[in-house]
């Protein structure tokens, strides 16, 4: 029988090597990963939003966001929080070791409705995670955005993630950062409270000509989405992503459906007139 | 479409000769059970009114498989289930859903399992007769207009052959002299006299073009709560539906080496409690009723985004199999009416 064994497979992972990883925190570690196979290293290309399906033979596969930015080639960066079974084979991995990957998966961010407007990131928790990607992008692109604002919530300074990288960049004039705990130290510099409180901060805006992106747990979603709201951001300009369990990344194992969507492919990322319209969304 | 008439008598010999095109398949008996499988002999094969068990899914999305093998070096796909195959006795309902299962499966991305599995398979459809809890002239699939490669309609003494592809165009063409081009009036005259004859069996029926509104309408319905009392969450319905795709991954080490091993695809049922358990145990559909909505919205509302119809292709299964009796039927009617049936 001659069978296409040429057939591209899209459940075949490729092989990355783990370039350099440190902790991000307690049982949070970040890797930065390289395929193997440099032109395929150089040729991925991806969107901020989109995610990879990380294997470790045996153990099993799992979606995590990448928390790299597309404009800087070569290496893709992911932060991981130890939960279980996978991500506990993960953390044991070291530099130079094999891991196995595919993707780049989901929709990503709506690049093309966030150029030339005002931007606002609003990240709770591991949610930063993928938004450090579009928080690069646009600071790797700033002429393409008008002015960026960063809004970043953890419950206690110790569970703030990136925190060097993230405080540097309160020194650069062309984003502003606001950063905030709920519990906060002696030691703590910013402000304290829930991530929303961080809105008053904000200067003046035109609704008109601003785009919202938010990640963070699912209670966080209601209450910033309303000050988007106050601040009369267009429904469909507000982006979100939602983790749903998944097990393909590619719209076959019906995993990750929400009524008739598969967040793999449909989302993860969805606006928030998106998410008016399908009950489970949030 | 090209129609072509077999005296009946032929049909074994026919269907014998079609092993040239790749091993039969078909419905027949294991352990007293219908069901798809190799057909040793010609003989083996059982054309009946009844529905296999499992439905025809299983051969193209089959229950376990392996995948992938994986060793130091990485992952292999392995392809060793892909064989040329000619399906026989494939009855409407169950050509609808394979169609349906390619708008999930063959839409891009396309899983090179189920794709190659379905390239490499003829269709050789039957014409049935409605059983105790056939629903397909409800939603509309009791006839095919593709899809099959042959289809044959039983008239009793001989068989109308519709002819659907290349593929069948050359399996008629082996075997020329079991097959008469004149199809005269009358054939057609008989035919459309059992098509009436088999609209009027049916049994059991439901409202199946006004379900995407009612259950638009009725997502906080409270009957979703009574119906969800009673289930328990054992999967079946998904095991038996034609259109259920769900399915889960594992990993599993050879029993002598720690370094090599493969990776299977199961079943799997958005019925089970666990199904959509995401890291950190906030599970998005905990509640028995919302995994029901999940279960009866891809039947009867929506299915996939680009996707026209619903799932529901009528086979009846959910109504012979689910042992609480929740089923398209009970589900359609308790929607419509607001009242959970009674047991
Ligand atoms: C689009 C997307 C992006 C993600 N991005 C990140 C990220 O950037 N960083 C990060 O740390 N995590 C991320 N996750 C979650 C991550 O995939 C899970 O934490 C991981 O799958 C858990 O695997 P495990 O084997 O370690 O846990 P398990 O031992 O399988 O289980 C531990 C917990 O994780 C849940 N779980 C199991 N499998 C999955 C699965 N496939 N998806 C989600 N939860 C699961 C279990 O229900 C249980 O609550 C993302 C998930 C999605 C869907
Ligand atoms: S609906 Fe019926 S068959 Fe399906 S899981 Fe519930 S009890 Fe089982
Ligand atoms: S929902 Fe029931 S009747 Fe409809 S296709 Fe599935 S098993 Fe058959
Ligand atoms: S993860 Fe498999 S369908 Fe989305």
């Amino acid at each position: 029988m001659t069978l296409i064994e040429t057939v591209e497979n899209p459940f075949k992972p490729k092989a990355a090597r783990i370039v350099r990883h440190y902790d991000l925190i307690k049982d949070h570690r970040f890797f930065q990963i390289r395929h193997i196979d440099m032109a395929k290293a150089m040729s991925f290309s991806y969107n901020p939003g989109q995610f990879i399906m990380l294997s470790i033979p045996g153990v099993g596969e799992c979606p995590f966001s990448i928390s790299s930015t597309p404009s800087r080639p070569g290496i893709l960066e992911l932060g991981v929080r130890r939960v279980g079974k996978l991500t506990e084979s993960l953390f044991q991995k070291r530099d130079n070791e094999v891991v196995y990957i595919r993707g780049p998966y989901g929709n990503g961010f709506k690049l093309d409705k966030m150029v030339d407007k005002d931007l606002i990131i609003v990240a709770g928790g591991l949610g930063v995670i993928p938004l450090r990607s579009i928080l690069y992008y646009a600071l790797d692109n700033r002429d393409q955005f008008k002015r960026v604002f960063f809004l970043y919530g953890a419950r206690t300074p110790n569970e703030f993630l990136f925190k060097t990288e993230f405080f540097q960049l309160k020194n650069r004039k062309d984003i502003e950062c606001l950063y905030t705990v709920d519990k906060s130290d002696a030691e703590w510099p910013h402000a304290t409270g829930v991530v929303t409180k961080l809105f008053k901060n904000l200067p003046e805006i035109d609704p008109s000509e601003t785009t919202a992106v938010v990640v963070g747990p699912p209670v966080m979603y209601k209450f910033v989405i309303d000050e988007f709201l106050k601040l009369k951001i267009p429904k469909n300009l507000i982006q979100l992503s939602l983790e749903r369990r998944m097990k393909c990344g590619i719209g076959k194992c019906g995993h990750c459906a929400i009524e008739h969507l598969y967040t793999c492919m449909d989302g993860p990322v969805f606006t928030y007139w998106d998410t008016l319209h399908f009950r489970e969304l949030i | 479409m090209r129609i072509l008439k077999m005296q009946s008598k032929f049909l074994d010999v026919f269907l014998e000769s079609l092993n040239k095109f790749g091993n039969l398949y078909g419905p027949t008996y294991k352990n007293k059970v219908l069901s798809y499988d190799r057909l040793a002999n010609i003989s083996d094969l059982v054309l009946t009114d009844e529905h296999p068990m499992i439905p025809i899914k299983k051969l193209f999305h089959p229950m376990k498989f392996t995948m992938l093998h994986f060793n130091e070096m990485g992952f292999t796909p392995d392809y060793s289930t892909i064989e040329k195959r000619v399906i026989l006795g494939v009855h409407p309902c169950e050509i609808h859903s394979l169609l349906i299962l390619d708008s999930v499966f063959m839409r891009e991305p396309m899983d090179p399992y189920y794709a190659q599995l379905r390239q490499n398979s003829a269709i050789i459809g039957f014409s049935c007769l409605p059983t105790e809890n056939s629903l397909c002239f409800s939603t509309d699939t009791d006839i095919v207009e593709e899809g099959f490669d042959l289809f044959f309609v039983n008239l009793g003494e001989y068989f109308l052959v519709w002819v659907g592809s290349s593929l069948g165009h050359d399996m008629i063409y082996e075997r020329e002299e079991f097959f008469d081009k004149n199809v005269t009036h009358d054939d057609i005259q008989e035919y459309v006299e059992w098509r009436q004859k088999k609209n009027k069996m049916f049994k059991k029926s439901f409202e199946f073009d006004s379900m995407p509104d009612i259950m638009e309408l009725s997502y906080e319905s409270e009957i979703w709560e009574e119906f969800a009392k009673i289930c328990l969450s054992c999967g079946q319905c998904s095991m038996v539906c034609p259109t259920c795709n769900c399915y889960s991954v594992t990993d599993v080490f050879d029993v002598t080496n720690e370094q090599i091993g493969r990776r299977d695809r199961n079943w799997d049922s958005c019925m089970y409690v666990d199904y959509s358990l995401v890291a950190g145990g906030h599970n998005f559909r905990a509640s028995r009723g919302n995994r029901l909505k999940l279960w009866y919205g891809h039947k009867l509302k929506t299915f996939g985004k680009d996707y026209g119809r619903p799932g529901c292709v009528g086979c009846g299964r959910c109504v012979d199999s689910c042992p609480v009796d929740i089923n398209v039927l009970t589900i359609s009617e308790a929607l419509t009416t607001k009242e959970v049936p009674e047991k």
